[in-house]
């Protein structure tokens, strides 16, 4: 039984910590504002979601596990709103994707 | 954990010397909230979760919205004067030299045989369960043994939000060109964000349910008056960030903040005093009851509640006098 959640646990941080890896590229590599918070959000929800999950699992039925979940459920109101919030904030400031078809720099190509 | 504690030192010198050189005063803010985020990590790694709390509280959420609001009233950008000072840089280039060296003296990090834990802490460590019986130190520290102290830093907070509110209550005679609760009612005007007033909304009451539980369990767990009322003025800040700072002004006016900020402190100092005049020394809880342990207990309670409500006030005091100024 110790074995089958051991192997969750470790499933689960391993892809987490893939996530967090994947957003951490994406928000180096990609182009503008959009793209990269569209990476960085990977990073936010499925990485630290993953890897709370995986302690979770790890912390094995103490007072710590419920305090994890806590903390599960505020990241996961939080952090999609914050990507949300910088986003739409950007848009409403008037930063265009740049590779969009309102953009006139896309256009051009 | 050595090299964790090395990674948000490094971290922390980085963000303090982006957050120095940037010229953009948004981007210095967001990372001096950083900047307070890795030093409350570090808090955290050398065992001082108490400090930690406060630290993540203040710095990182409090401060930062301080500084955005304050921002909001002037330039987004720093004016730079070209001149190269020789004076600052020599005279902090000495004491840097200075302060290197004189860490060489320094006793090694969590070496047992330093001073500062050879002074006064083994006593506190092993009278504390016998004289006041609880289990977080330093809550016994910082609100019985020490609480002059604590008083004193009571005062300087209050002292701190009478300083903030009558600079920024001070109005030019010029006319405004904008007031404080229009400029609230036009930022409303344009935002839309109704996922985020849903959200926070819902995170409201969970962030003050937390602001209680450690104002009322810091005797056990990490926690007290001081990181309580940061908590509880975060709570009340994000309010007023959703939903406009005039709104958030009108739940909890000024006057009646100053005056709450004020209970707060004399409920600390009236605690004393009734220790006083029941025979004890000023601030000796021990007298308050029958059962001296008894008497710690309540005493360190209700102070601990003066100065959670001092805390609270001050910085919503701040806080709304900031984002409801006029421009002029």
């Amino acid at each position: 039984m110790s074995l089958a959640y051991d192997i969750a646990t470790w499933a689960c941080l391993a892809a987490g910590s893939f996530f967090v890896l994947v957003g951490g590229i994406g928000a180096l590599r990609m182009p503008d504002l959009y793209t990269r918070l569209h990476a960085a959000s990977v990073t936010e929800t499925l990485g630290s979601l993953l890897i709370i999950a995986g302690l979770m699992l790890h912390s094995g039925g103490q007072l710590a596990t419920l305090k994890l979940f806590a903390i599960l459920v505020f990241l996961f109101f939080t952090s999609p709103i914050s990507g949300y919030a910088l986003a739409n904030t950007a848009q409403a400031s008037g930063l265009k994707p740049l590779l969009g078809p309102q953009n006139p720099k896309a256009r051009q190509q | 954990m050595t090299f964790l504690g090395f990674f948000t030192l490094a971290f922390v010198a980085v963000s303090a010397v982006l957050a120095v050189n940037s010229r953009n005063l948004f981007e210095s803010s967001v990372w001096l909230g950083i900047f307070s985020l890795m030093m409350a990590a570090n808090f955290f790694i050398l065992d001082a979760p108490d400090v930690a709390i406060t630290e993540a509280a203040v710095g990182a959420g409090v401060s930062t919205v301080l500084f955005l609001g304050a921002l909001a009233l002037t330039s987004e950008h720093e004016h730079v004067t070209e001149k190269f000072r020789w004076l600052p840089v020599v005279v902090m280039s000495v004491l840097g030299l200075v302060l290197f060296v004189v860490s060489f003296e320094q006793p090694l990090l969590g070496d047992s045989t330093a001073p500062v834990h050879q002074h006064v802490a083994p006593w506190y460590l092993s009278e504390t369960p016998r004289l006041i019986d609880i289990p977080n130190i330093v809550t016994a520290i910082l609100a019985s043994f020490r609480g002059y102290d604590t008083l004193g830093e009571v005062i300087v907070v209050f002292t701190a939000g009478i300083g903030v509110i009558s600079v920024l209550g001070f109005r030019p005679k010029s006319k405004s060109m904008l007031r404080g609760s229009s400029l609230a009612q036009r930022v409303r005007g344009v935002q839309h964000h109704a996922v985020l007033r849903v959200v926070g909304k819902l995170l409201i009451p969970v962030l003050m349910l937390f602001a209680l539980v450690v104002q009322f369990h810091g005797k056990y767990t990490p926690g007290g008056g001081f990181s309580a009322g940061a908590l509880f003025a975060a709570a009340v800040m994000l309010y007023g960030i959703l939903e406009g700072a005039d709104k958030s002004a009108k739940a909890l006016p000024q006057p009646v903040m100053l005056r709450l900020a004020a209970l707060g402190a004399t409920i600390y100092s009236g605690v004393g005093l009734v220790a006083f005049f029941k025979g004890g020394n000023f601030l000796n809880y021990s007298v308050l009851a029958t059962d001296p342990l008894v008497g710690q207990y309540l005493g360190i309670l209700i102070i601990e509640f003066g100065v959670g409500l001092t805390v609270t006030a001050v910085l919503i005091m701040i806080f709304n006098a900031i984002a409801n100024r006029d421009s002029y």
